[in-house]
């Protein structure tokens, strides 16, 4: 192993550099900085809020749906209740989470870097951001809009009286932000590797971040040119997609899923590098497969922008367009049963640790393997004919998008978060939480695979009484959701204040985020790394990870 | 339907293919779930950390076949499963050139189906058993969808254009309809009945059936369109005076007079709304003047006719 | 010169070296160009589709654009990419009164390009072609060519004036000698200038001359 790799002697000793955390205090050293941990973390605060926000409506629809009729929520209320959620969860949650807190924090640490390329241009990007965020929280507070996150023509331009401008103007907006953090990490991964750091020694995480970037990018565009135009013809009334003036509607349903679709892979692509991470880490043993891995990555990155037709099988598109769609559809699906091969493949012959990050990770596989092979259901033309706007499709996004990227985002919250905290969080808590996060998303979501194929709509305020058991079972499952939403938030807060000091290394983890202190210095490393190996040396490449005595092995800082 | 039932009716030529195809994906993917998990929890067993069991490193060349191998497998699977079902779709794509054609007209929040006869229904499609229907669609406003789970086919019905779907219906009963593509507020009460009769029977409903739309059908709609049912239908959560049953009968002002809900009376409120409020109730609903015109006036007040006709 | 007097050279936080630092500024464009391009031709897959779907009402509606202001402006973006490569080249060579000197042309070229397009919306407004009732012609989807019209060329325009902006800034900073000549600002802006000229070189021949063959 070079000195890069070699763990220090004394991990927990105070290391030379102030940690970016004390290193300035004010309020002003915090809104004013171009550092990119510090602006990590104000993208945590802000996408929390959001998170509550978007969770809020879930709850209000989870109530409103536990019996078939209006209770709680009048039409209109529900209407803008789950777009509202959709907007939020979608463009200020999902999109950035992973990308702009974890990427932000570990995308240089991991290569090596002092920062990220653009550090002023990263802070200017959380200030979009929150310029967005303010404005859909604006729609909000005026009185909603009801067009669904998809903001259909011509419903969304001539029939609803929401407050549609607005809310397109913030998604429009908080594209600025996604594309600039995407230049950002892709000229920081091409231009400032540490020496020796080469492509295929990058971690799958650099990768995954790196492949969401090039789709950020190339997609975001899309959706921003599409909003103007929904802009410019609600506004001003110029005719783009209105069917009495010569519009096409469909033309907007393509151009919107040509972002939409790939803002699912925008989505879930970074989780995947997460869950390499973790499986690899916990299982002590190298990624298997990486560099199949890595191209599964790139494929579907490319892939994913080919499949948007797939969304509108029903909505009267040609027989041999949806032929098409359907075979790329199922093509796509190759490269992700790839992925979960190989993390199921990486814990044989392991070293298994059970901690809290590998249960949300062995979560992560169960639940987006279950929301993949439903994907299948939905590529087969004549089932998505009937499953599709049913809560089957409901069912399936939110097992990729919830039971998938927000697992991986809490599991990889409580990998990172002595290194980003320099505290240890209540592994016993975090382990509880992790198994009620897994069966609350379960019995929430589960259902609803079962009332969609039986043919329940989705955007139903009230519905046929024959779905209620089905709602009651997933308005359940969701108060356990919740409440593992909240369990996490509730320890993290505590070990900051109690919990014990963090060593550099407590998981024992490679990668170069852990050859430094806990929480980092300012400047990252006080030696610049040089990289001489492959990623993931958990062992050597010729035998296994050695046997280990139990007691002597657990993992520095583990709880007993 | 049976409230935990798993499985719905299937009662088209389409639903049992479909059906099939279900259920080959379900039992495949249900054998992945189960490999795929099963090899989770048996390695999470075995190599749990500290456990004794034997953990060499297997020769990288073995490793790459496994890796070529299951890539292989899983793209052969894939098109497999995607030439089955696109062979399906094409299978039931084209309708019979003697199917029945039946036009549906989506608005919000309604459908309106005229039969080849001339016979007119809301909200309710019935159709013969055993014969290919062929279902000619539009849209008057935004984009609706026409969804019957037991026929297992579903269609976006749009604005400015026609689409078409066909289905032969293979099981006498009712059976819901859906409207499945958002249409604004009351997307949740779009739907209604398919019935499906024996073709006798369909021939002898469709022969009692008025011709024309009446005034009333039109006032029904109109009384969606221009918003009236948010207020006075039954669901609504604006406190606004029912109309079922008030034609005719004698209504108490707010300055404690009483008047008689007729003709007249009905064509003033919906125009000077202000004028005689109903005791009770806040003066807050808004004038239609110069939203409707005479034709529609007459529109919405036989609908309210119809509504006290229904509730005598 | 000293690093103070010489900003842009100065090696900054997160580079090990200034070979780096400098390429940053260009890598970064190009891959935001990247996502120029994907907005511009979303829009132009807008006009594909309609142009397919009624060819002889787009072809009859493009006849109604000013085609003699279109040219004039056409040239003039051309000319004026000529003076803005010259000025990143004069930037590179360190030739300080070459690289004002085609800074502020491009400026002026710039500047003539909006005053034109300014001319040619008035023209445009006062023959009822912005769409909406009173719309002057009669054909169906005239009106869409119109809208998509309006819609790119005022993007198209919104993107010229930051350029403008940016250009102008340049400008200033190197008269007052605030960043060096060898900052890689000057060729990321040409870089941009450029792109915004090639998107002119497709909205010309799709708005002005379709239909006038």
């Amino acid at each position: 192993m070079s000195e890069a790799l070699v763990q220090r002697d004394i991990p927990d000793a105070p290391a030379p550099g102030e940690s970016y955390l004390t290193a300035e205090t004010g309020l002003a050293s915090w809104l004013l900085t171009t550092d990119h941990k510090r602006i990590a973390l104000l993208y945590m605060a802000a996408i929390t809020i959001f998170f509550f926000l978007g969770g809020a409506a879930a709850v209000a629809m989870r109530i409103e749906l536990f019996t078939p009729q209006a209770d709680l929520l009048s039409d209109d209320a529900y209407n803008r209740a789950f777009t509202f959620h959709g907007v939020v969860m979608v463009w200020f949650f999902l999109l950035p989470s992973i990308p702009n807190i974890l990427g932000n924090f570990l995308l240089p640490l991991m290569i090596g870097a002092k920062d990220l390329a653009f550090p002023r241009l990263n802070l200017l990007s959380w200030y979009i951001f929150i310029i967005a965020g303010t404005l859909a929280i604006y729609t909000l507070l005026a009185g909603g809009v009801d067009t669904g996150w998809t903001f259909y023509t011509p419903l969304s331009t001539a029939f609803a009286n929401g407050h549609v401008l607005a809310a397109a103007g913030a998604v429009f907006i908080a594209g600025f932000s996604t594309i600039a953090t995407a230049v950002n990490f892709i000229t920081t991964v091409h231009l400032l590797r540490a020496p020796g750091m080469r492509w295929f020694r990058l971690p799958l995480f650099v990768w995954a971040i790196y492949a969401t970037s090039i789709v950020m990018v190339l997609a975001t565009p899309v959706l921003a040119m599409v909003l103007l135009l929904i802009f410019a013809e609600r506004a001003f009334d110029i005719p783009i997609f209105d069917p009495l003036r010569g519009g096409d509607p469909i033309l907007f349903q393509h151009l919107f899923w040509f972002y939409s679709h790939p803002a699912v892979y925008i989505m879930v692509l970074p989780s995947f590098g997460v869950i390499s991470e973790l499986v690899a880490c916990y299982a002590r043993r190298r990624v298997f497969g990486y560099s199949f891995m890595v191209y599964a990555i790139l494929w579907i990155a490319l892939v994913g922008f080919l499949v948007w037709g797939h969304h509108m099988f029903v909505s009267g598109q040609s027989m041999l367009a949806n032929l098409a769609f359907s075979f790329l559809s199922f093509v796509v699906a190759v490269p992700s049963a790839i992925k979960v091969f190989n993390w199921t493949a990486t814990l044989y012959r392991g070293q298994i640790v059970f901690d809290a990050p590998m249960i949300y990770a062995l979560g992560f596989i169960g639940l987006f393997t279950i929301g993949g092979l439903t994907g299948l259901f939905l590529a087969s033309i004549p089932v998505d004919v009937h499953v599709t706007d049913t809560y089957f499709v409901v069912a399936h996004f939110h097992y990729i998008m919830v039971g998938g990227a927000v697992s991986a985002l809490y599991g990889g919250l409580a990998f990172w978060w002595p290194k980003i905290t320099g505290r240890l969080y209540p592994e016993g808590w975090a382990r509880f939480g992790a198994v009620m996060m897994f069966f609350g998303f379960s019995f929430t979501f589960f259902p609803m695979f079962v009332m969609g194929f039986l043919g329940m709509p989705r955007r139903y305020h009230v519905y046929v009484p024959e779905f209620q058991v089905w709602h009651v079972l997933a308005s359940a499952g969701a108060v356990v959701l919740a409440a593992a939403y909240l369990l996490p938030m509730g320890y993290f807060a505590w070990s900051l204040v109690w919990g014990r000091r963090a060593p550099a290394n407590p998981w024992e983890a490679t990668g170069l985020e852990w050859q430094t202190a806990s929480p980092p210095p300012v400047e990252n490393f006080v030696t610049p790394p040089v990289v001489t190996q492959a990623p993931y040396g958990y062992h050597p490449e010729d035998a296994g990870p050695p046997a280990l005595d139990r007691a002597a092995h657990r993992p520095q800082g583990h709880q007993p | 339907m049976n409230p935990l039932t798993l499985w719905p009716v299937a009662a088209s030529e389409q639903a049992a293919r479909i059906d099939t195809l279900f259920a080959g994906l379900l039992v495949l993917s249900g054998a992945i779930l189960l490999l795929v998990g099963g090899l989770l929890l048996a390695f999470g067993a075995r190599y749990r950390r500290g456990s004794h069991v034997r953990r060499g490193e297997l020769p990288g060349f073995l490793r790459r076949d496994v890796e070529i191998g299951w890539t292989a497998g899983t793209l052969f699977l894939a098109l497999f499963l995607f030439w089955w079902a696109s062979t399906l779709a094409l299978r039931g794509n084209a309708a019979p050139p003697d199917a029945l054609e039946i036009h549906v007209l989506a608005k919000q929040w309604m459908w309106k189906v005229r039969h080849p006869g001339g016979a007119r229904e809301i909200d309710a499609l019935h159709v013969p058993r055993g014969e290919a229907v062929r279902l000619v669609m539009t849209a008057q406003d935004v984009i609706h969808s026409f969804y019957v789970p037991a026929f297992r086919l579903k269609q976006d019905v749009l604005p400015g254009r026609f689409t078409e779907m066909w289905f032969r219906a293979t099981r006498t009963g009712d059976y819901r309809l859906f409207c499945a593509e958002f249409c604004g507020t009351q997307h949740s009460h779009m739907g209604g009945m398919v019935t499906v009769m024996e073709p006798e029977d369909y021939t002898r409903w469709a022969a009692v059936q008025p011709r024309e739309q009446d005034l009333a059908g039109e006032g029904a709609a109109l009384f969606t369109a221009l918003g009236c049912a948010g207020c006075h239908a039954p669901s609504a959560a604006v406190h606004a005076p029912r109309l079922e049953g008030l034609y005719g009968r004698s209504v108490p002002l707010a300055d404690g007079s009483r008047v008689q809900a007729d003709a007249a009376y009905l064509r003033d409120s919906i125009l000077q709304p202000k004028r005689a409020v109903v005791a009770g109730y806040e003066p807050i609903m808004p004038s239609f003047e110069g939203v409707v015109d005479e034709a529609d006036l007459q529109r919405l007040v036989a609908y309210i006719q119809s509504l006290g006709e229904a509730a005598r | 010169m000293s690093d103070a007097a010489m900003p842009g050279a100065a090696l900054r936080k997160p580079w090990r070296s200034l070979r780096r630092q400098r390429e940053a500024a260009g890598f970064g464009l190009w891959v935001f160009l990247g996502s120029e391009v994907m907005f511009f031709a979303c829009a132009l897959t807008g006009y594909a589709v309609y142009r397919t779907l009624w060819s002889e009402d787009f072809a009859a509606a493009a006849r109604e654009t000013n085609v003699v202001y279109g040219t004039l402006n056409t040239a003039i973006l051309l000319t004026s990419s000529l003076t803005m490569a010259a000025a990143a080249e004069g930037a590179r060579a360190g030739l300080r009164r070459l690289t004002l000197a085609c800074l502020a042309a491009t400026i002026a070229f710039g500047l003539a390009f909006l005053v034109v397009k300014g001319f040619e919306y008035r023209e445009d407004i006062e023959k009822h072609l912005v769409p909406g009732p009173g719309f002057a012609l009669e054909a169906a989807a005239a009106q869409v060519f119109f809208a998509f019209y309006w819609l790119l060329t005022g993007v198209h325009a919104l993107h010229m004036s930051i350029g403008l902006g940016v250009t102008g800034t340049l400008l200033w900073q190197a008269w007052r000698r605030r960043r060096p000549l060898r900052s890689p600002a000057f060729e990321a802006a040409g870089l941009y200038w450029h792109f915004v000229d090639i998107v002119w070189i497709f909205l010309y021949p799709l708005l002005y001359l379709a239909g006038r063959s």
